[in-house]
């Protein structure tokens, strides 16, 4: 039985390495076969999947929306943001450790809040509590410097503790450089940790409560409690992302806390799909594109975006990542034959009535 | 000692007093049908054991311990599991996946993030032997959205049955089945409770299916217990007849 | 205690405005069940309509008295626009959950922002010529434009109006009906969709009412709607969606808040009003008054 149930787990493995190692190969010659520019947008790519991959453990594993994921992106530049003006500090490390925790105690805060609220209400309540954060960032200009933001210089910034600092004339293309390599490497950190976070018996629970809450509820699970906890794993994953946004962006300002940007990340999510683990990532990567293009192109790029975003739901709502997969499901039945459609038959367990 | 012992247990919903005033009592290790007309009260009376409503008067005991007002996690804590009427499965899940996480569940495991659940070898040898039990291995990784109605009926018990309850509550296990799934569902069901010792109460419409598998039947009218006894004493209660079976027993 | 006067009174006129969002919002909701994030870009449109309006029929010669007709032109335009947006984006989402619908209303947010600023450019747009010929009146001494009570005349006749219509008309009827049971409301033979879509057009004509009669007193700027949502979303909070009464009280409440705070702690008067609604949220979680409409 545990040598059958080996096998299974190995063969799926070797397949998901089949494309995954390829994946990896490719992400980590980035910065070597293009360019300063292209190199900085597709980090900013990888920065807002973990935003969404954050996002998406309440969304699509939980069942719930939240319209307030802005708060803890925004919290978390904003800390790393603080801990360089006020404290003088440059280690990314201590930017993420302290982002971290500040974004770990508002998340559970407001998830305390917000929890115990039906669908709607709980989208209500998580929009307007990330705008009591952009009201604070807004109006206490003395202190986050208001709409101007505070500066975040990629020149005072060190890396690994110290390992690498950027101090030196023209040090831009090497900080890129190595800022790639160290978003993608945490990057790739919080993909793990997601996925055996949604594979883990409490990823189990998590979704029961999102299929049947009553039924979860039966089960000896503590509703309330169990969404709390997802809530404050969410959070700190949008948080970090964050904090490695601001680096990136050199600036932190309120609109990062406006309730618009939330929306950018719930349409993000939905672009890739939110029924699928990789779908958050495809989809941050794909409207960080989009989103470029369309500022480029236009003065209207929110019309735009609209308009996409409004072909989504109505025609594609299972995203790419989901319209994908249900495709390689139809060539695979179609090309397969008739070893493909009757071992598809034979997975089924014979004819269901 | 008994096992379950409702005192008084009332519950009024406006004018209607849907349970009134019982008295109802589970031994350990019976297999029991609670019967009687639609309105009789027994649904209410089991959503009454197991916290989906609060009672108006009464109490509950489980053994000696007073769970009238204690929470549904308490409840299911303390050994009490249920089905519902209508099949309450994870839809999006696979039938391994939903007897999986009740084990789990069970077993205090579902707060734990960091392992992966596939990993568990105890859990998932568990759900795959009682999945086989009810005859539903082949179907393990099938959405439980997928199955047949009479497979989804057997699904729901068999997760609330992987809770290993001390008492487990079955809400008309085989109502929207064809009658020759009916039997076949109820042997299933029926052998896994026995070999497994659990004390099961089952509601139930179709007295065929009680009178065949009951140690003993309790049957309700109005909000009230009209008769208990075995199936042979039920058989022979004329006041049963009439009022369930809609005609006098002929002498 | 004068200035306490004009306080009170700046604060109803917030609230007459407030109310006719968050009325026309929670109206949604209760017959729909729809959360409408475009609702803010709506109260602009209709703002901007009515300003560009009113600016043009002014610059062509108009009298006062038909500028006056004219204001209203926003309301009807958004109620128009409502219609078609319910026929086509809304409608076809109803069988789905209600994220789509949700997303939708943010699609539409995003696509009526930048069709305002297309149409009406980047600059602020005034009906000023609707407010000057009033004059303002002396109020305890103080002098306070006339306009700004013909706007709380008209938050009172809505309210009033509202009630009459969702509790003594059939229409009125019909609206309760459907919102408690969709399905039971189209087994007695109501015409489901015929109700909907007005629902949603009434909804969005109170927005587009508030922002025409704001629209005087206040220039229609780009990035009113999505700022105005929030509070509306307060105020629904507190006053329970789906409620009337909801709404009133809720309007209100913020106003005073705000305006209090405006005056006293301006920094923190926002975040104040989030936070009474989290506190209203842990107390009575559904708002003060919610029921369905």
């Amino acid at each position: 039985m545990a040598r059958l149930l080996a096998n299974t787990f190995d063969r799926s493995l070797a397949r998901t390495l089949l494309w995954l190692v390829p994946l990896v190969v490719v992400l980590l010659l980035v910065p070597q076969v293009t360019d300063i520019y292209q190199t900085q947008l597709f980090t900013y790519g990888l920065v807002f999947a973990i935003a969404a991959l954050g996002f998406n453990l309440l969304l699509g594993y939980t069942g719930l929306l939240s319209f307030g994921h802005s708060a803890y992106f925004g919290l978390g530049a904003y800390s790393a943001a603080f801990m360089v003006r006020y404290l003088g500090i440059g280690s990314m490390e201590l930017y993420i450790l302290g982002g971290l925790l500040i974004t770990g105690a508002v998340s559970a805060i407001f998830g305390y809040i917000c929890v115990r609220h039906t669908r709607i209400f709980f989208a209500i309540l998580t929009l307007a509590l990330s705008q009591v954060l952009w009201t604070l960032a807004y109006k206490f200009f003395w202190v986050t410097g208001g709409t101007d933001g505070i500066r975040v210089p990629f020149n005072q910034l060190t890396l690994v503790g110290g390992l690498f600092e950027f101090s030196a004339r023209g040090a831009y293309a090497s900080f890129m450089h190595a800022y790639y390599y160290y978003v993608l490497f945490l990057f790739l950190c919080s993909v793990v940790l997601m996925w055996v976070i949604v594979h883990s018996p409490f990823g189990k629970a998590l979704q029961a409560i999102r299929d049947n809450e009553t039924r979860a509820q039966f089960l000896g699970i503590r509703i309330i409690r169990y969404r709390w906890l997802a809530f404050l794993v969410s959070g700190c994953f949008t948080g970090l992302a964050g904090i490695l946004w601001v680096p990136l962006n050199g600036l932190v300002t309120p609109d990062i806390l406006y309730w618009p940007f939330s929306g950018e990340i719930v349409f993000m999510t939905l672009l890739g799909g939110f029924r699928n683990f990789t779908g958050p990532i495809v989809g941050a990567v794909v409207f960080n594109y989009l989103k470029t293009f369309a500022v480029a192109s236009t003065a209207y790029w929110q019309f735009m975006l609209g308009f996409v975003l409004l072909v989504l739901v109505m025609a594609l709502p299972i995203g790419l990542v989901g319209a994908a997969s249900r495709l390689g499901a139809w060539v695979r039945v179609r090309w397969g034959g008739a070893t493909s459609a009757a071992k598809y038959r034979e997975r089924r367990g014979g004819e269901a009535t | 000692m008994s096992l379950l012992r409702t005192v008084k247990l009332r519950k009024h919903f406006g004018d209607t007093r849907a349970v009134d005033d019982v008295d109802f009592t589970v031994t350990e290790g019976e297999f029991l049908s609670l019967v009687g007309s639609n309105g009789a009260g027994k649904t209410t009376l089991v959503n009454l054991i197991s916290a989906f409503l609060q009672p108006d008067g009464g109490q509950i005991f489980l053994y000696d311990q007073d769970i009238t007002f204690a929470s549904v996690y308490a409840r299911m804590r303390a050994g009490i599991a249920r089905s519902f009427q209508l099949v309450n499965l994870f839809d999006d899940m696979s039938a391994f996946d939903n007897v999986a996480l009740a084990i789990f569940s069970r077993d205090g495991k579902t707060s734990k993030l960091m392992r992966l659940a596939e990993r568990d070898a105890e859990v998932t040898e568990e759900a795959v032997d009682l999945l086989a039990q009810f005859g539903l291995e082949a179907k393990r990784d099938l959405p439980a959205g997928e199955l047949a109605q009479g497979e989804r009926k057997l699904l729901d018990v068999a997760v609330a049955y992987a809770l290993r309850p001390k008492l487990l509550f079955l809400d008309e296990p085989t109502s929207g089945v064809s009658t020759r799934d009916k039997l076949q569902i109820m042997n299933t069901v029926s052998a896994v409770v026995r070999a497994g010792n659990v004390t099961a109460v089952i509601i139930e419409h179709d007295m065929d299916v009680v009178f065949r598998y009951s140690d003993r039947i309790v049957a309700m009218h109005e909000g009230r217990i009209l008769a208990d006894g075995t199936p042979d004493e039920i058989r022979r209660n004329e006041v049963v007849a009439t009022t369930l079976l809609g005609a006098p027993v002929a002498s | 205690m004068d200035i306490l006067v004009i306080q009170v009174l700046n604060s109803i006129f917030y609230a007459s405005i407030l109310f006719l969002i968050a009325a026309g919002l929670s109206l949604i909701f209760g017959v729909m069940q729809i959360v409408n994030l475009a609702h803010g870009s709506f109260y602009a449109l209709g703002a901007y309509v009515t300003a560009w309006t009113i600016g043009a029929a002014a610059a062509a010669g108009a009298p006062v008295a038909l500028l006056f007709l004219l204001l209203p032109a926003g309301a009807v335009v958004v109620a128009a626009v409502g219609a078609l947006v319910e026929a086509t984006i809304l409608r076809p989402l109803y069988k789905r959950r209600e994220e789509y619908q949700l997303l939708a209303t943010f699609a539409l947010l995003l696509i009526l922002e930048d069709v305002m600023h297309f149409i009406f450019g980047g600059m602020p747009l005034t009906a000023g010529a609707v407010i000057d010929p009033l004059g303002s009146m002396s109020v305890m001494g103080l002098r306070y434009p006339v306009y700004n009570l013909v706007v709380i005349g008209i938050g009172v006749a809505a309210a009033v109006f509202l009630w009459a219509f969702i509790y003594r008309t059939k229409f009125g009827v019909m609206l309760r009906a459907t919102s408690q049971d969709r399905r039971m409301a189209a087994a007695l033979g109501l015409d489901v969709r015929r109700v909907y879509v007005q629902a949603f057009a009434l909804g969005c004509f109170m927005a587009g009412l508030g922002g025409a009669i704001v629209v005087p007193s206040q220039a229609a700027v780009l990035g009113m709607g999505v700022e105005s949502l929030v509070l509306a979303f307060v105020v629904v909070v507190i006053g329970g969606l789906g409620s009337l009464e909801g709404a009133l009280i809720g309007a209100l409440l913020v106003s005073f808040v705000r305006t209090a705070g405006i005056q006293f702690f301006p920094e923190v008067e926002l975040a104040v009003l989030y936070l009474i609604a989290a506190a209203v949220l842990l107390i009575r979680p559904t708002g003060l008054f919610a029921r369905t409409v």
